[in-house]
C-alpha cells in the first residue's frame, strides 16, 4: 500500500507546526490528522511524521503506543466507545456494551477492542468520557450519545452513527 | 430553598444562546476584556504604584479565587509564583483535559459558551505578560476542539487576539492542542510533557514547578477551564464584590457535577459553601433525591480520587462562634457545606467538584473494583509503586468481586494502597490509593464478609458465593 499525504493535508500540518516554538510539540496533532485521514497510524505515518518534525521514528512510535486513542491497525468504519467508568457502570454501561457485542456477534466478555468481520463496527470499552450526568454514554466516531438504552443502541447499529 | 447561582452557566442552555461570537457579544461579551485593558494604575498606601496588569493580578488574589481543577489552590497566589526575572517567555495553558471520573462541567463551557473561556484566557494572559497560550483539550472532545478553533478564529478577526490587542500594545496567540485519551494528561506536568510532544510522564516537583520550569522549561501558568472563566467575572464585578459570593476563604461560585444514584443528575452552579451535600442530593432544585425506595449508602464527594463518605458519618468542623472563637462542631454528612475547607476537614476533598452518589443497592466491593480498574489502566507507568500497585489493587478487587476473595483481602488492599501514596512522582499515586483506603476503612465489614463468604463457598465446593460479572460492574447480580 502506498503512503501518500495529500498536499492540502500536508499544508494544513505545516501550518500547525507554526503554532509551537518547538516543532516536536505538533506530534499529537499530526497523529490525529493522519489517523483521521488514513484510519490508523501505519509505520509509514510514523516515519513521515518523524521526518517532518525532525525526530527519529521511535520518538513518534512511543506516542502511538502510549496514547490510547491512536491505533496501529485499521478498525471498523463505525467506532463504538462505551464508557466503562463508575457513573456509566451504575447506569448499566456493561449491559449496553454486551448488547452491542451480542447484536454484532462479538464476545461480550472480551475487554479489548473488537471489530466485526465485515469491518463495519468496532466496539470497545473506554474510560470516563466526561458526560457522567447523562450516563450511560457512548461515543460513536465523533458523536456522543447519552442515556443510551437498548433501543438507542439498535439505532446506532442500524444507521452506523 | 437552596438555589443555583448562575455566573459561569448564566447563558449555558439558555434558549437561543449559540456559541458564536455575535451571540456572545450581544450578551455583553468581551466587555470585561475592554475593562481590564483600561485598568488604571493603583497607588498603594505605602507609596508603591501598581501597573494596570499588577492591579488585575492583585484583584484575582484579593477575590479569593481558588482553582477549580482539583487542588483548590489560590489562583492569584499561583500567578504570583511565576518567575518573572528569568527573562524567559511566560506561557499559559488552559487545562481542558476534564478526565477525572464524575466530572463534566468544563464540557458545558467549551461546547456551549467557548468565548467566555477565551475572554477569561485573554485577560489572564494579558495580566501575566503571556504572549502564547494553549488550550489542552482531551482527545475525546473533537467537536469541542473544533468549536474552540472556530471561536479563536472569530476572536482573532475582531482583534481580541493577535498583534496589539485592541490597541493595548500587547500581543497574544492562543492555540488548541488535542490530547489523545490518557487521564494523566490532566496532571499539569504530564500535560506539559504531552504538549511538548512526548509521553505524558509527570515531572517531579521540586524542581519542576510549572511557574518556574514549565513548558519548554519556561515559567508556565496552568489553570482549569472554569478557573479562567471566573477571571472574567472578577474583572467585571470587582474583586470585593466577587468575594462576597460564596463563603469566606471559599469565594465565588462553582459548578458541581452530580451523577450516580439521584433522580436528577446534572451540572449545577452554586455559591461555594452555600449549599450542603444533602441539599445537592435531595433538593428538587438539585439531585431531587434518590430513586424511590432507596436509601443513601455513600457519597464520593470530589471526583473518583476523593475519599468516600459514608451515610450517617458525622464530622468535626471548625466553626467561628459569635464571640469570634473557633470551636469544633459536629456536622453530619448531609449538612456538610459543599466547599473546599469543609470537605477537607471532613477528611476528603472537593477535588473537581464531582459528586457520585451511591444508594443501598450498590456493592462497595464492586464499586471500588470499577474505580481501581480505571487507575490500573491510567497509571503512566513511571513509578514502580504506582504502576505495579495500581494493577495489584485492581486484580485483587477483581478477584474479590468475582467470587474468588479471601478474608484477608481487606487488609491486603489497604496495605498495597498505603505503600503507593507518598511514594510517587505525581499525585496520581494518592488518587489511586485514597478510594481504596477509604472504602476499605469505612466499609470493612462488607469487604471482609465478601471474602469470608468466598472462602466458605470454596471450602464447601459450592463455587462462587455470588454471581460472576463481566468487567467490574457495580450492579448487584
Ligand atoms: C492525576 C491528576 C489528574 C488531573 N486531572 C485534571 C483535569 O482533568 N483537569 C484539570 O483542570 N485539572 C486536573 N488536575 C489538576 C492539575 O494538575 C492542576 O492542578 C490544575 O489544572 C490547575 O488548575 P487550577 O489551579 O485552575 O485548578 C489533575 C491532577 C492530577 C494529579
Ligand atoms: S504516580 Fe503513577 S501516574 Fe504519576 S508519575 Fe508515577 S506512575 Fe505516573
Ligand atoms: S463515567 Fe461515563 S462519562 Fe463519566
Amino acid at each position: 500500500m502506498s503512503f501518500a499525504v495529500p498536499a492540502t493535508l500536508e499544508a494544513r500540518l505545516d501550518e500547525l507546526t507554526t503554532h509551537y516554538p518547538q516543532k516536536r510539540s505538533a506530534s499529537l496533532m499530526f497523529l490525529h490528522a493522519l489517523q483521521e485521514h488514513f484510519g490508523h497510524i501505519s509505520d509509514e505515518a510514523v516515519e513521515w511524521t518523524a521526518r517532518k518534525l525532525g525526530l527519529t521514528p521511535i520518538n513518534v512510535h512511543e506516542l502511538v503506543t502510549f496514547y490510547p486513542m491512536f491505533r496501529q491497525q485499521p478498525l471498523g468504519k463505525t467506532h463504538v466507545k462505551v464508557c466503562r467508568t463508575l457513573s456509566c457502570a451504575l447506569a448499566g454501561s456493561a449491559e449496553v456494551r454486551a448488547h452491542f457485542c451480542e447484536k454484532l456477534g462479538l464476545d461480550a466478555h472480551a475487554h479489548a477492542p473488537q471489530t466485526t468481520a465485515d469491518g463495519k463496527f468496532t466496539v470497545e470499552f473506554v474510560e470516563c468520557l466526561a458526560a457522567c450526568g447523562s450516563a450511560p454514554v457512548v461515543l460513536v466516531n465523533e458523536d456522543l450519545h447519552e442515556k443510551v438504552t437498548a433501543a438507542k443502541a439498535d439505532d446506532i447499529l442500524r444507521t452506523g452513527k | 430553598m437552596p438555589e443555583q447561582f448562575k455566573l459561569i452557566l448564566k447563558h449555558v442552555d439558555a434558549p437561543g444562546y449559540t456559541p458564536d461570537i455575535a451571540c456572545y457579544m450581544r450578551h455583553g461579551g468581551y466587555e470585561a476584556l475592554k475593562l481590564a485593558l483600561a485598568t488604571a494604575p493603583r497607588d498603594l498606601p505605602d507609596g508603591k504604584k501598581l501597573t494596570p496588569k499588577e492591579v488585575v493580578r492583585e484583584d484575582v488574589k484579593a477575590s479569593g479565587l481558588r482553582g477549580r481543577g482539583g487542588a483548590g489552590f489560590s489562583a492569584g497566589l499561583k500567578w504570583s509564583f511565576v518567575d518573572r526575572r528569568s527573562g524567559k517567555p511566560i506561557y499559559l495553558i488552559c487545562n481542558a483535559d476534564e478526565s477525572e471520573p464524575g466530572t463534566f462541567k468544563d464540557r458545558q463551557i467549551i461546547h456551549k459558551d467557548p468565548h467566555q473561556l477565551i475572554e477569561g484566557m485573554i485577560i489572564s494572559c494579558w495580566a501575566n505578560d503571556v504572549k502564547l497560550a494553549y488550550i489542552y483539550i482531551r482527545g475525546e472532545m473533537p467537536k469541542g476542539a473544533r468549536l474552540l478553533e472556530q471561536a479563536l478564529a472569530e476572536a482573532r478577526e475582531k482583534g481580541f487576539l493577535g498583534k496589539n490587542i485592541l490597541g493595548s500594545g500587547s500581543d497574544l496567540e492562543i492555540y488548541v492542542h488535542r490530547g489523545a485519551g490518557a487521564y494523566i494528561c490532566g496532571e499539569e506536568t504530564g500535560l506539559i510533557e504531552s504538549l511538548e510532544g512526548k509521553r505524558a510522564y509527570p515531572r517531579i516537583k521540586p524542581p519542576y514547578f510549572p511557574a518556574v520550569l514549565g513548558l519548554y522549561m519556561c515559567p508556565t501558568i496552568v489553570n482549569n477551564v472554569e478557573t479562567l472563566c471566573h477571571v472574567k467575572h472578577i474583572v467585571t464585578m470587582g474583586a470585593a464584590n466577587y468575594a462576597k459570593l460564596g463563603t469566606p476563604n471559599n469565594t465565588g461560585t462553582r459548578i458541581v457535577s452530580l451523577s450516580g444514584d439521584v433522580q436528577r443528575p446534572g451540572y449545577y452552579e452554586i455559591e461555594v459553601g452555600k449549599v450542603t451535600i444533602g441539599e445537592l442530593i435531595n433538593d428538587p432544585n438539585f439531585g431531587g433525591g434518590l430513586r424511590s425506595g432507596r436509601s443513601l449508602k455513600a457519597v464520593i464527594p470530589g471526583g473518583s480520587s476523593s475519599k468516600v463518605l459514608k451515610a450517617g458519618e458525622v464530622f468535626k468542623l471548625n466553626r467561628k462562634g459569635a464571640d469570634g472563637q473557633m470551636t469544633k462542631v459536629d456536622v453530619p454528612l448531609l449538612d456538610l457545606p459543599y466547599d473546599f475547607d469543609s470537605l477537607q476537614q471532613a477528611g476528603t476533598m472537593s477535588g473537581s467538584s464531582a459528586i457520585i452518589v451511591l444508594d443501598d443497592s450498590r456493592s462497595m466491593v464492586d464499586t471500588l473494583a470499577n474505580l481501581s480498574e480505571f487507575y490500573a489502566h491510567e497509571s503512566c507507568g513511571q513509578c514502580t509503586p504506582c504502576r505495579e500497585g495500581a494493577l495489584w489493587l485492581s486484580k485483587g478487587l477483581h478477584r474479590l468481586s468475582h467470587g474468588e476473595g479471601r478474608k484477608e483481602d481487606a487488609a491486603y488492599l489497604s496495605h498495597i494502597a498505603q505503600n503507593i501514596q507518598g511514594r510517587t512522582i505525581c499525585a496520581f499515586g494518592e488518587a489511586a490509593s485514597w478510594p481504596v483506603l477509604s472504602f476499605v476503612k469505612k466499609f470493612r465489614d462488607e469487604f471482609e464478609a465478601q471474602g469470608a463468604a468466598d472462602e466458605e463457598a470454596r471450602a464447601k465446593g459450592t463455587g462462587p458465593a455470588h454471581g460472576t460479572r463481566t468487567a467490574a460492574s457495580p450492579n448487584k447480580h
